[in-house]
């Protein structure tokens, strides 16, 4: 089965658990400021949101990169940064919609989310599920089956 | 090692700015945060020294545990001789700026001194510099927050800086980062003030990587989040209703202290409980609660963000006020609301929000305010006097003398001295609920006798979070206790207070600790740390904390006459409810309690128990 990281902000705390979680996975060291999932805090709208790559299918990074240092990883679709091939353009961070692509000058190439080779550390230490990683064609699944639950009203009865 | 084994020494006379060795012998002592702040505050300043001078020191300090992934591991202490006290001062504030500090690679500041005009302190991993605040002082934490991160073009800046009151050394100014997690008591926000320090501004991309045994630190770790996920107060009951889970529990036993601790019961208690904060409001249809939020790291998240009622007095013309915010918690609720029977929610709200916007302590404001009510009920204070009128359960008087105390105007200049010095002013020292300088937190000491107790002894005033009898008293953990009864408690008590020593120097927060145990607590220090740490020398150095503190407070001028509570709760007994007709008897408890503590009859650690402890 592909999986797919799934976000429900409504349940983030803003703990930066997953943050943590992610820089350990990676660095060996608990430091969010190399976290490649970052939580937003809304302050003033009460909402806290964790983002990261979605792991597009059609895939911007990859296609803008220069170098063929983005792989896509067959077990688990993730779009993966070669560091030995990647050369820092950053054409990549300019081709990502949505900003998940970024540079760090200390490695002098580009980092983005490879969820963890198939077992992402986020999901593992989010506290509330607000982080999950399930069946990629089945993302809606609980949200539909809230819904469902209250379409049949006869049956609560 | 989890400690990064460097101090910046910041020296705002001379604008210095130097990293220095942390000492590991004291380390291995004293473990972080306040154990340890606490011992270089004692070996650097004259315990005689006036608060507010160039001589006082403050020490901002982390723990071994903050910035891991320890559960609540983010906390950080502010460490100073107090001006509200003139003991020991230490603050303890979550959110993410303590975590941030040791990211940029730094165990603790200390800063000595006094700027000659207003700086702000610039961190950026191991570069540290003093740039000038002018433009800064005279306006709001929150402000000042928002100015940094433009200045600086760094939306990731953490900020802990003070707002007018503490510029304005308002007695318990507080201090505050992430616009709304305080290093609340005590007034160390008056001391930074003293010091022309209106901001610590850090940007910390180092991490914490050196942990002793990283794969049993993770196990221990997950283990511990484990424990809290599963236990109904820090799995069910913070998150859900925050520490306002207590507003009715406590009312329901005749513990609530209301309009100055004349009564133990309030009326208007369901109206101000988490259960209203839950509700949803006629005005506007939507409740007050928006949702709960966690401070760095923590599991638990029992933090509250609140949203105003638009339409409600104090804001209807202020749409700055009418977004999401920090929201209220049991003490400030209690201190804001019940302590001058106050019972509109929105009202305390608005309070709230003032004395985070301007770095007040919400309990010690709301005590004094309940202080002024009561000298302005028995005719004592005029409303000439105060400028307008302040009888007991005036939301507007709350709210009018909130911003006059925050921004230094007409009254709030004297009610910014605390409850104490407004009393004494005014010939009625007797009606100041305070121990040792310092205002009561939201138990009433009569009917918790456990909790009279802890107040009288705890080494920075009156205080819940010293030795949190509460949590047996009340919750039954780890056992339960008859709230009535006076055996049994200063060992209790001395336990509580040598356990919570240890997590406030560790990193972690105590409210943890309604959950987990040394078993839970331990390991995780031990796999973080270097060195042996067992649970007995984890509990004999919180109790050579203790006695560090305590001579400390000896030498700055205090006694075991000090060790004591009003006479109000020492005379005048509950009138209603299930404590009615209780007083605190702290003279059956206490004799016991210094010699459990191994100190002399009054109250001074002997040679033997200094020697023991390798104090």
């Amino acid at each position: 089965m592909q999986k797919s990281l799934h976000i429900d902000p409504g349940k983030c705390t803003g703990c930066l658990q997953c943050e943590m979680a992610c820089s350990y996975e990676h660095t060996g060291a608990f430091n969010p400021s190399r976290s490649l999932i970052k939580v937003f805090d809304f302050h003033h709208e009460g909402r806290k949101v964790p983002y990261t790559c979605t792991q597009c299918a059609e895939a911007w990074c990859l296609n803008a990169c220069p170098v063929e240092a983005i792989k896509v990883d067959a077990s688990t679709g993730a779009k993966v940064i070669l560091d030995a091939v990647c050369v820092g353009c950053k054409v990549c961070t300019i081709a990502c919609p949505f900003g998940t692509v970024n540079y760090s000058h200390e490695t002098g190439k580009v980092q983005k989310c490879d969820l963890c080779g198939g077992d992402p550390a986020c999901a593992e230490a989010c506290p509330t599920d607000a982080i999950t990683y399930i069946d990629s064609d089945w993302t809606g699944l609980e949200r539909m089956r809230k819904w469902a639950q209250k379409t049949d009203s006869a049956a609560r009865v | 090692m989890a400690w990064t084994r460097k101090i910046l020494r910041v020296n705002l006379t001379q604008g210095s700015c130097v990293s220095e060795a942390l000492n590991m012998e004291w380390a291995a002592q004293y473990l972080g945060q306040r154990g340890l702040a606490s011992r270089y505050l004692v070996s650097e300043i004259d315990p005689k020294v006036d608060p507010l001078s160039p001589e006082n020191k403050i020490i901002y300090a982390t723990g071994p545990l903050t910035g891991t992934m320890a559960s609540t591991g983010g906390r950080y202490s502010v460490v100073t001789k107090g001006p509200l006290t003139g003991v020991i001062a230490c603050s303890n504030s979550g959110g993410f700026f303590g975590a941030e500090l040791k990211f940029a690679g730094w165990d603790m500041i200390i800063v000595e001194g006094k700027a000659p005009t207003p700086v702000y302190l610039h961190i950026e991993n191991e570069r540290a510099e003093l740039l000038p605040a002018d433009d800064l002082w005279g306006t709001t934490v929150w402000s000042t927050e928002a100015t940094l991160k433009k200045r600086h073009q760094d939306p990731l800046l953490r900020v802990s800086s003070i707002g007018r009151a503490g510029e304005n050394q308002v007695l318990f100014a507080a201090i505050v980062n992430d616009l709304h997690r305080a290093a609340g008591r005590s007034g160390v926000g008056a001391v930074m003030g003293s010091k022309n320090l209106k901001a610590i501004a850090v940007r910390g991309t180092r991490g914490v990587g050196n942990i002793a045994d990283a794969k049993a630190f993770m196990a221990a770790a997950t283990a511990g989040k484990k424990v809290l996920a599963e236990n109904a107060v820090t799995g069910q009951g913070l998150p859900t209703y925050g520490t306002q889970v207590l507003m009715n529990v406590i009312n329901e036993m005749g513990a609530l202290p209301t309009r100055n601790h004349r009564d133990v019961e309030f009326e208007g208690a369901r109206k101000i409980s988490a259960e209203a904060m839950h509700e949803k409001r006629a005005s506007d249809g939507r409740a007050h609660l928006v949702t709960n939020q966690a401070c760095f790291g923590c599991t638990i998240a029992c933090g509250r963000i609140s949203r105003i009622d638009e339409t409600h007095f104090s804001v209807e013309t202020k749409p700055e006020y009418w977004g999401a915010n920090g929201g209220l918690e049991y003490e400030a609720a209690w201190a804001l609301g019940s302590a001058n029977g106050v019972d509109d929610l929105e009202a305390l709200q608005f309070a709230n929000l003032l004395c985070n916007e301007d770095g007040m302590d919400p309990i010690s404001f709301g005590a004094t305010v309940g202080a002024v009510m009561e000298l302005y009920d028995l005719g004592i204070l005029s409303k000439e006097e105060i400028g307008l009128e302040a009888p007991f359960g005036s939301a507007e008087a709350l709210c009018r003398l909130a911003e006059m105390t925050a921004r230094g105007e007409g009254f709030g200049k004297i009610l910014g001295q605390g409850s104490k010095r407004v009393c004494a002013k005014y010939g009625k020292p007797e009606l100041s609920m305070t121990v040792k300088g310092q205002e009561f937190p939201a138990y009433d000491g009569r009917a918790l006798q456990g909790m009279g107790l802890a107040y009288a002894t705890s080494n920075r005033g009156a205080c819940h979070l010293r030795g949190y009898m509460v949590s047996s008293e009340v919750f039954g953990i780890p056992v339960k206790t008859d709230p009535r009864e006076t055996a049994g408690k200063p060992e209790m008590l001395k336990a509580f207070q040598d356990a919570t020593a240890v997590v406030d120097s560790s990193g972690l927060c105590v409210f943890t600790t309604f959950a987990w145990t040394m078993n839970d607590i331990q390991p995780q220090i031990q796999a973080a740390c270097e060195g042996e740490w067992s649970q007995e020398s984890l509990l004999q150095m919180g109790e050579r904390i203790w006695n560090l503190e305590r001579d400390f407070n000896l030498a700055a001028g205090i006694t075991g006459k000090d060790d004591t509570l009003p006479p109000r709760l020492l005379n005048e007994p509950c009138k209603t409810g299930g404590s009615k007709g209780m007083v605190a008897e702290i003279g059956k408890m206490l004799p016991e309690y210094y010699s459990l503590r191994g100190w002399t009859p009054d109250g001074v650690p002997t040679a033997a128990t200094r020697s023991r402890l390798g104090l």
